[in-house]
């Protein structure tokens, strides 16, 4: 084993402390400006066009009419957008051929004086298209569904150990289910929005961005510019989810928009056109087979996926992934087979891979639990590997029964009668339920730079972007403790790609890749400060630092975050609705940087989690090949009045094998998990098993009458 | 890329067919501005007069973003037609706090760390700024009592701001943080202290 690179010792001041988030006062009293917010003078407006056929080609565009309208620039169609260079993402070819991949995909760009001009533009241009059939429904068994060589993440697309096989026939206790999940929505509420200006060969955007040196390399990339001429802004963002977390089509439209008409333009996605355009998590239908003896333990496991992509782009949810490190299981199979379907293109959500595979993993383990009458908080601890079982590597920590242990405690699990549908209150049936989370360690090269100036404060310069999670704040921390001095005296920029690069906003390594560049950068300033006599130049002094070698040096341990969320659920038998009554998640994720912004983190989280379980969901139309649910009419995240107690608490870990701080991502644990729980919950109220999310009325109260009648 | 071009055509360009002149009361100050017909109250504050705290979160009525108070009720902006404004008084976010004194919602939003991406938030304020109204005024909600006295102040439980506030989406989840914070602003609205210290396991219900 290699000795611990970051020692430890007493965190530093103000590490952990719950210091009120620095861009707090601009949010609370609306002077803080989203990419939508700036309007250069003589800016125009633009309004996207959507395919609305399936699949096909554009014969004709006439844009005659639109352009005919009071205050209407421009129709750019691809007959007359400026062209684009290939990149590695096609989706970002827009405009540039008469195809149509799906529904939703973007054929033209109305360009006017004012919103309300752009918006009638776009709906009086006139698109003809020779329309073909298309295929946007996954099956289990689809004939297309191939075995990709790798899935998001760079993980294998198949991993065998053991032998599955003649373990799960061998094996006492068997459990073979399927489980699925639909397509789901990453819906931030600011919607995707750029403002875009080319000004003397120049070209400055402001976009509503998880990373805007991302933005920045591929536009240079899409209109062969050089990076340096190009200034991308996201300098607050209204949340992302994953789906900001590279360019999306509608900065690619601005910056194609602006350059055709010579003016600043503003384009902001209507919310209905989301869904199509900005990537949403891939249903997923997964069969999990468990084969375990008497006492639990897992003697064989299969975690095998079905999932659909787009013709446009291979994407592959990795939902088998986690299954291959958390419990123990000597004889394993994982495996994803993927369709590319005539459907808008999938992309990252919140924990993709983690999300839906722990949803059908954790459902899976509680229906084990179910089977072998044993208490399911006490089956995982049962199954606890010494190693992560798909490396053999050691775990650099792995908290998950102390996460176990001290939310069953403050959860008050036990006493727990297992039976279900034994506790009534009314018309109402209670039960609880509990699952297991995790999320990976990943970090990625960052630079910045501290300088000292000659006034006695600090200033960082590092491009990270906050999109909510309170990147400002914790870097300012980060620097304060790698300083030691009063995190007062530090001033952060963030969220310019002028700034020193670095890793986007997203796979919960945000904190980890910036602030690592950040305690370095801290940590040579330092040293220049020792070695320097007398007064500070005028200009400070500077030092840089990038973690291209940290981060390329990787590490011999498994990494990863754990947690256990516990969930009480009331089902209706009289409407067969289904409501979260609490839900106590506990974390080990390292050392928690800020409790404040932390705790809002993981809250927020387990909200998501929630609205996935009881809510969350969207179906592709295989008449129109859409996305029937398309805005939050239809599509219903949770609402103030579905959320009811939810607590996140965490242990305090102390691993030396992370990072200088000492911590672990926390972005997405908090989803991950939490729709088992509450499935699970619903199993122990009603004794009705759903393995189809959402949780919704239409699967619940047909089986609750069923019963009710079988029992009467 | 600045500087910002308001106001880009209000009081100059002459009312036609397709435009109107009015009065809007915006936090206190009197605009006459020309108007586009198709033109929403949200659309023209953000793009026109440069007040760009109100947010845009669906334009269609669905998410809450864009929450104003219009002659002091809270109302959706994306909803409204500028032009059947006219004479209204107008409160977005910015107006809330009285000089450099942060509205006591502001605060306990900040105390509370009700936001994430704040995008909802300054819907979320005006929203909460709405709710106080109402339930001093006796507005009853789903979650009142059906035996509260009609002419009494509501008191805001838990449950009644839970109710109340549903009308405002995020999509980052603050929602525990959010009652929390209201809570706090209608102890102190009710003249009552203002609970001391963020008790932060603890659900709020004054
Ligand atoms: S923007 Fe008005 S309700 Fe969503
Ligand atoms: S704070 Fe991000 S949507 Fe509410």
């Amino acid at each position: 084993m290699s000795p611990d690179p970051f020692p430890l010792g007493p965190p530093a001041y103000p590490l952990g402390a719950p210091l009120v988030r620095r861009e707090g006062r601009e949010k609370v009293t609306g002077t803080a400006r989203y990419a939508a917010e700036h309007t250069p003078l003589d800016c125009a407006y633009a309004w996207p066009v959507a395919a609305t056929v399936a699949r096909g080609r554009v014969t004709a565009v006439d844009a005659t009419g639109a352009l005919a309208l009071p205050g209407v620039c421009a129709v750019l169609t691809h007959e007359n957008a400026p062209r684009l260079a290939a990149t590695g993402d096609p989706a970002l070819a827009l405009l540039q051929d008469d195809r149509v991949p799906h529904r939703g995909w973007y054929v033209a760009l109305a360009v006017a004086d004012s919103l309300e001009a752009a918006r009638a533009a776009a709906a009086a241009v006139h698109v003809s298209y020779a329309a073909e059939d298309a295929d946007v429904l996954l099956t289990a068994g689809h004939p297309g569904l191939y075995a990709p060589e790798t899935v998001n993440g760079g993980y294998p697309g198949t991993r065998e150990r053991g032998d599955f096989d003649t373990a799960f026939a061998a094996a006492p206790v068997t459990l073979d289910a399927t489980y699925t999940v639909p397509p789901l929505h990453n819906h931030p509420m600011e919607p995707h929005a750029a403002t875009a200006h080319w000004t003397g060969g120049r070209l400055t955007v402001h976009d509503s961005s998880q990373g805007s040196s991302k933005v920045c390399e591929d536009l240079a990339a899409l209109f062969s510019l050089d990076p340096g001429d190009i200034t991308v802004v996201s300098e607050h963002v209204g949340g992302g989810f994953g789906s900001k977390g590279t360019p999306r089509p509608h900065v690619v439209l601005a910056a194609m928009a602006t350059r055709h008409t010579g003016r600043p333009v503003k384009l902001s996605l209507p919310r209905r056109e989301m869904p199509a355009a900005v990537g949403h998590r891939a249903p997923t239908v997964q069969r999990v087979r468990l084969g375990a003896g008497g006492d639990g333990v897992l003697t064989a496991l299969a975690h095998e996926i079905a999932t659909h992509t787009s013709t446009v782009n291979e994407f592959v949810e990795q939902a088998a992934v986690p299954a291959r490190m958390m419990y123990t299981s000597p004889n394993s199979r994982t495996a994803h087979r993927v369709v590319p379907l005539d459907v808008p293109t999938p992309s990252w959500m919140r924990a993709p891979g983690e999300a839906p595979g722990m949803f059908a993993l954790e459902s899976a383990v509680d229906e084990l639990a179910v089977l072998l009458d044993i208490d399911p908080v006490e089956l995982r601890m049962r199954n606890e590997p010494d190693t992560e079982p798909d490396s053999d590597r050691a775990f650099s920590s792995r908290h998950l029964i102390g996460c176990l242990r001290e939310g069953a405690e403050r959860f008050g699990w036990r006493p727990r009668d297992p039976r279900p549908g034994v506790r009534r209150e009314g018309d109402l049936l209670l039960g609880t339920g509990v699952a297991a989370a995790t999320y990976p360690v990943y970090v990625a090269p960052s630079s910045a730079e501290a300088r000292a100036t000659a006034d006695g404060g600090f200033r960082i310069r590092v491009n990270a972007t906050d999109i909510g999670t309170g990147a400002r704040t914790v870097l300012a921390q980060i620097a304060a403790a790698a300083l030691t001095v009063p995190e007062d005296r530090v001033r952060v920029d963030i969220g310019s790609s002028d700034l020193p690069p670095a890793m986007l906003a997203g796979g919960s390594m945000g904190t980890a890749s910036w602030g690592w560049a950040v305690h370095k950068a801290c940590m040579a300033l330092r040293a220049r400060l020792r070695d320097h006599d007398g007064p500070l130049p005028a200009e400070g002094l500077t030092a840089a630092a990038d973690t291209r070698q940290e981060a390329a040096e990787g590490s011999p341990y498994a990494r990863h975050a754990f947690g256990a969320t516990f969930a009480e659920v009331q089902a209706d038998t009289v409407s067969g609705e289904v409501r979260v009554r609490r839900m106590l998640g506990v974390y080990a994720a390292g050392r928690i940087l800020n409790s404040r912004t932390a705790r809002s983190q993981f809250i927020g989280g387990m909200t998501m989690g929630l609205g996935m379980a009881l809510m969350e969901g969207s179906r592709l139309d295989p008449a129109f090949g859409d996305f029937a649910e398309r805005d939050l009419a239809a599509y219903h995240v949770p609402a103030c009045a579905d959320v009811p107690r939810i607590e996140a608490h965490w242990i305090d870990e102390e691993d030396p094998h992370l990072n200088p701080m000492g911590s672990k991502g926390i972005g997405e644990i908090g989803i991950v998990g939490t729709a088992a729980a509450v499935a699970n919950a619903l199993w122990h109220a009603t004794g009705i098993r759903v393995r189809d999310l959402p949780l919704t009325v239409d699967k619940i109260l047909p089986r609750l009458r069923a019963a009710r009648e079988g029992a009467g | 890329m600045e500087p910002t071009r308001y106001p880009a055509d209000g009081g100059t360009v002459p009312a036609t067919e397709q435009r109107s002149e009015l009065v809007l009361h915006l936090n206190g100050r009197a605009h006459t501005l020309t108007v586009d017909h198709r033109t929403t109250v949200l659309d023209l504050l953000r793009e026109q007069v440069g007040l760009t705290g109100a947010k845009k979160g669906c334009d269609h009525g669905q998410c809450g973003a864009c929450t104003v108070l219009v002659d002091g009720r809270r109302a959706n902006s994306c909803l409204l037609l500028a032009v059947a404004q006219d004479g209204r008084r107008i409160t977005t976010v910015e107006g809330l706090a009285d000089g450099e004194r942060l509205h006591p919602l502001q605060e306990a939003f900040l105390e509370r760390d009700a936001f994430q991406c704040g995008y909802c938030t300054p819907g979320q304020l005006c929203s909460a700024a709405g709710v106080l109204a109402e339930a001093a005024d006796g507005f009853p909600s789903h979650a009142t009592p059906a035996t509260a006295d009609p002419a009494a102040p509501v008191a805001l439980t838990a449950e009644e701001i839970r109710e109340r506030m549903s009308g405002n989406l995020c999509r980052c989840g603050a929602y525990p943080r959010i009652i929390e914070a209201v809570a706090d602003a209608a102890a102190h609205h009710g003249g009552t202290a203002r609970p001391g210290g963020a008790a932060e396991h603890q659900e709020a219900t004054p």
